[in-house]
């Protein structure tokens, strides 16, 4: 744990303060004066030593207080405070409808493996994940919104209620974008404890194809299940950047994909590092559930 | 009579070549997906070179060789772009672009995973407990935001986009090479080889590492296809390769601000080339995994 936290600060730290070339260099352009550099790098710590660079660095960490935006002049901790809820509004209700779709269609797909329902899903999930998500977002926004006008292009409404009508494309895309990978790492991992010495006791002692199935095989696949739940987070919190950036979503995708496009440094870099953390405490709780599912697994 | 069946017995000890790689060539060949989608990446291999020698397609970089998004006709499928460039001769100059991207990012996942892997699992102790901490670290930063956040740094370019996503990319390979080493460096053979003399160099590549080389062929399959969709999604971002370099992201960017024209020829023939060579890919991985799968065997 400690360990880890050490390790994602040191990169994130190497990555933009050591590698990342003189970031006042960047925030002040092309033509600034020596003079002008010489105050921003001041302003910036940059002319301490690294070590003391790197300690202000953790304890901005510690304390929650990243600066300011240099793009937008606000506190990056408010800036990132208001994206969470618009992001997890578009994130949530698709991934836990997909998770249950997903390893529905996958039960199935492996119910009649090797028979043409499953080659079917294989085929359809190995085409749609050979499109660049980016075709779905413009295709879908372009066809669905602006040609037919079934939903909004794109907008959104502060109120938590009312903002769902220009959610409803957004959710959809990203649906779809989930359904190839999803579906396949479902298979896979159910197709695994189908050959199990379990499932054949169960089968010999007469228990129905389709209890073994939703009984014992789905059980025991939890495991992986939740494993690759957990890899699958951080796109709830960031991922659908590209889908929030097209919707104008206030979400974190879009801020970050607004940071990348103006060189926002300390946007980019905060996000790293909390997404990050974030991400480690996300593996930590997957550690805590597989105790909670499988009663061997015994938390040290 | 009996001499026939002499020949068969004879034909028939002599012909079993049951190695792992032999084995999954008869299983590949006899899946038709598999060699049919293998055709394909060929052809899209051939088109590359003769594009890349400039045998086809040599004008794919001058301007006004048509109306600015001028309409499609039979030996310009997808028209003309902003500039009155042949858009089907940047696509098929794109499939250089994609390949090299493919190739070279996942050459240098391939590299240093095997690389730490091995160490680490042959090893163990301190080596061990290093590796570890930094393919854990280096994971726990989703690559989603490592690999634009390393463009970043680096700035925009194909150099960029090959370190970016080959430095990020090695974490599974690792694992997956470090836990194998761990199991074969206890193995009798391994054990035997100790024995004879041979040295840690020798045991680690000429003793095991040919023991684990399916694991990073599908791996290289999985990197290849990440590479070229990542491909796109930093050119989106503006990180990606210059916008003078055919590529199938920078067109499917275009394409973003085309639409509403509208105008589908970058849209179409990116999305239609990186369809091909992708699905293509996947299909044959597929099949390659599933062969190269000991645990599938008789199923």
């Amino acid at each position: 744990m400690i360990p880890i936290l050490f390790g994602i600060t040191l990169l994130t730290f190497c990555l933009f303060n050591v590698f990342g070339g003189d970031p006042a260099l960047r925030f002040a352009g092309r033509h600034a004066t020596p003079e002008v550099i010489e105050t921003l790098r001041a302003e910036l710590g940059l002319n301490r030593s690294l070590p003391e660079q790197y300690l202000f660095f953790v304890k901005q960490i510690v304390t929650f207080d990243y600066g300011r935006s240099w793009a937008t002049k606000q506190t990056i901790a408010t800036m990132i405070g208001d994206g969470v809820g618009a992001s997890l509004c578009l994130t949530i209700p698709v991934e836990i409808f997909s998770i249950f779709f997903c390893i529905g269609l996958a039960l199935l797909a492996v119910y009649y493996r090797a028979r043409f329902f499953d080659k079917a899903t294989m085929v359809v999930c190995l085409g749609l994940l050979s499109i660049s998500s980016l075709v779905y977002i413009i295709v879908m926004q372009y066809l669905l919104a602006y040609k037919f006008g079934i939903f909004p292009i794109s907008g959104w409404d502060p109120d938590w209620i009312a903002r769902w009508q220009f959610l409803l494309l957004p959710w959809l895309i990203l649906f779809i974008l989930n359904l190839g990978p999803s579906i396949l790492i479902y298979r896979s991992v159910i197709t695994d404890e189908l050959f199990q010495d379990y499932v054949r006791t169960a089968r010999a002692k007469g228990v129905r194809q389709d209890k073994v199935f939703t009984k014992h095989i789905l059980k025991n696949a939890l495991i992986p299940i939740i494993t690759v739940i957990v890899i699958e987070l951080p796109f709830v919190i960031t991922g659908t950047f590209l889908v929030e950036h097209f919707f104008s979503i206030p979400g974190l995708g879009g801020l970050l994909i607004k940071a990348f496009q103006d060189s926002d440094f300390p946007v980019i870099k905060a996000m790293t590092v909390i997404v990050s953390i974030l991400y480690m405490g996300l593996n930590l709780v997957a550690d805590i559930l597989y105790a909670a599912v499988d009663p061997r697994v015994k938390l040290s | 009579m009996a001499e026939t069946t002499a020949v068969d017995t004879l034909a028939e000890t002599a012909k079993p070549r049951n190695s792992l790689w032999w084995d999954a060539y008869r299983r590949l060949r006899r899946d038709k997906v598999a060699v049919v989608s293998l055709y394909i990446i060929m052809i899209y291999c051939v088109l590359a070179l003769l594009a890349k020698f400039g045998l086809i397609f040599p004008d794919y970089a001058l301007p006004n060789q048509g109306a600015q998004y001028g309409d499609a006709s039979w030996m310009h499928p997808f028209g003309y772009d902003l500039f009155g460039r042949d858009i089907l001769a940047r696509a098929v100059h794109g499939i250089a672009t994609a390949m090299s991207v493919g190739v070279v990012a996942s050459a240098i996942s391939l590299v240093i995973g095997m690389t730490l892997g091995a160490l680490a699992g042959y090893f163990g102790g301190t080596t061990d407990a290093l590796i570890v901490w930094l393919y854990t670290t280096v994971d726990s930063v989703p690559y989603i935001l490592l690999i634009p956040s390393l463009s970043f740094v680096m700035g925009r370019g194909l150099t960029t986009v090959f370190v970016a996503v080959g430095l990020t990319s090695w974490v599974t390979l690792c694992r997956l090479v470090r836990a194998e080493f761990l199991k074969h460096k206890e193995k009798e053979y391994v054990v035997a080889a100790f024995g004879l003399g041979a040295s840690h160099t020798r045991r680690i590549f000429t003793h095991i590492l040919p023991n684990v080389t399916h694991i990073a062929f599908v791996q290289f399959g999985l990197g290849f296809v990440s590479a070229i969709k990542f491909e796109v999604i930093l050119s989106y971002l503006g990180l990606g390769v210059e916008s003078s370099v055919p590529s199938w992201g920078i067109m499917i960017e275009d394409a973003a601000l085309e639409i509403s024209r509208p105008f589908f020829g970058n849209l179409l023939a990116g999305t239609i080339f990186m369809f091909g060579l992708i699905l293509s890919f996947n299909l044959f991985n597929d099949a390659l995994r599933e062969a190269l799968d000991p645990k599938l065997k008789n199923r």
